[in-house]
């Protein structure tokens, strides 16, 4: 057992490839078996996936999932940026560059459209739930943009850190939202073409939820979504210090 | 070679990682903007280019549809990653705006889609439990 234990931890990413193929599986069998196929297998593994990034959360304490668990640690690896953003990067490989310009200018207005609008909810929340200092505003505004614009907007104007980590836990709650939203609203937004995808990359913007939402709905629409959704942070980070805080600090 | 495909596939990610952190600089912002698309772009391009192409067709192209099909269990390891305690813990302020802006969000998608020129919807994925050809 003890020899197991060392060899599974000692080939981390091959460890991650065995386990990740058995969810999938078992999510496939789940998904014909216990759904008649209506919910796709992959949006079954997604929520496998945090399900058991939430159980390891509460044994460990730590706060990367399952990647705090010994043995699977190599699912960090696996999962993390690097071979994310190489894995989105290679679905764009059959992408026809007439869609692409189709949705231009649409795309790029949803881009700073979807900041604004993250940004203007988050702000009303935090007043809402009684905030009244430009600062806490902007951060936690920024934090409903993304986890990565919320800290780094509300470092750069001096949010306290317990703001801060509130902007980041808003921007997990919106990832991880639209990891499992994006395939039951598919349908009733029209997210079923190249350009409706774009927009939506662009509106939504989160990298994380944007890749896994569009996986479990439909695969061939992962690129088209992911293009836009890759400029969402750093419109967000230019914004959210400069003008966004401007505009808040002009009104409070 | 399946090895050209994945290194040209490589050789866009750098790139575009490279330039998305050069913008970022340029603008003064401490993010990446834009690296991912931009070496989307150049994947595309390279694809669509008599000169590379030797470089996305036969073996090559296998080398990088393999990474295409990875893809989803990659997402699967990410998700299995994510910071869900954090996110569960945040509290009704965290839960209310991140709920907020994704669902404002979802109700622009038909808005904006409407806007410029239309694209057809994608037929039907086919009925299989083993392939998921993602973006192939």
């Amino acid at each position: 057992m003890e020899t197991l234990v060392a060899v599974i931890s000692a080939n981390g990413l091959i460890t991650a490839f065995a386990v990740v193929g058995i969810t999938v599986w078992i999510s496939y069998l789940m998904s014909a078996r216990l759904t008649a196929g209506r919910i796709h297998g992959s949006a079954i593994a997604i929520i496998l996936g945090l399900a058991a990034s939430y159980w390891a959360g509460s044994v460990t304490g730590g706060t990367r999932g399952v990647v705090d668990i010994g043995v699977l640690a190599g699912i960090g690896l696996m999962g993390g940026g690097m071979m994310r953003d190489f894995g989105i990067v290679s679905t764009a490989f059959g992408v026809h560059i007439s869609e692409l310009r189709k949705a231009g200018v649409v795309g790029v207005v949803s881009i700073f459209a979807g900041v604004i609008v993250s940004f203007i909810v988050g702000a009303l929340i935090a007043v809402a739930f009684g905030y009244r200092d430009a600062e806490s505003i902007t951060a936690i505004g920024a934090g409903a943009v993304t986890y990565i614009v919320g800290p780094v907007t509300g470092t750069a104007i001096g949010a306290s850190s317990d703001v801060i980590a509130l902007s980041v836990a808003a921007g997990v709650v919106k990832s991880i939202l639209v990891m499992i939203g994006t395939p039951l609203v598919a349908k009733s937004i029209g997210l079923n073409n190249p350009q409706s995808a774009m927009v939506f990359g662009g509106l939504m913007g989160t990298t994380s939820g944007v890749a896994g939402g569009l996986a479990a709905t439909d695969p061939r629409l992962v690129p088209y979504g992911a293009m836009t959704a890759t400029f969402y942070t750093g419109l967000g980070c230019l914004m959210g210090p400069s003008i966004l805080y401007f505009i808040v600090r002009a009104l409070v | 070679m399946i090895i050209y495909g994945v290194a040209l596939l490589a050789a866009c990610l750098l790139a575009g990682l490279y330039v998305g952190e050069l913008l970022g600089q340029l603008l003064g912002v401490q993010a990446n903007v834009g690296g991912v698309g931009i070496a989307m772009l150049l994947l595309v391009l390279a694809s669509g280019s008599q000169r590379f192409k030797p470089l996305v067709t036969g073996a090559s192209a296998t080398g990088i549809n393999f990474w295409s099909a990875m893809y989803i269990p990659i997402v699967v390891a990410m998700a299995a990653s994510q910071n869900v305690v954090a996110a569960v813990d945040g509290g009704m302020l965290a839960l209310l705006a991140g709920v907020g802006a994704v669902v404002v969000s979802f109700a622009l998608v038909p808005v904006l889609s409407r806007f410029g020129p239309q694209s057809e919807p994608l037929p039907p994925l086919e009925e299989s439990h083993t392939k998921t050809s993602g973006g192939v």
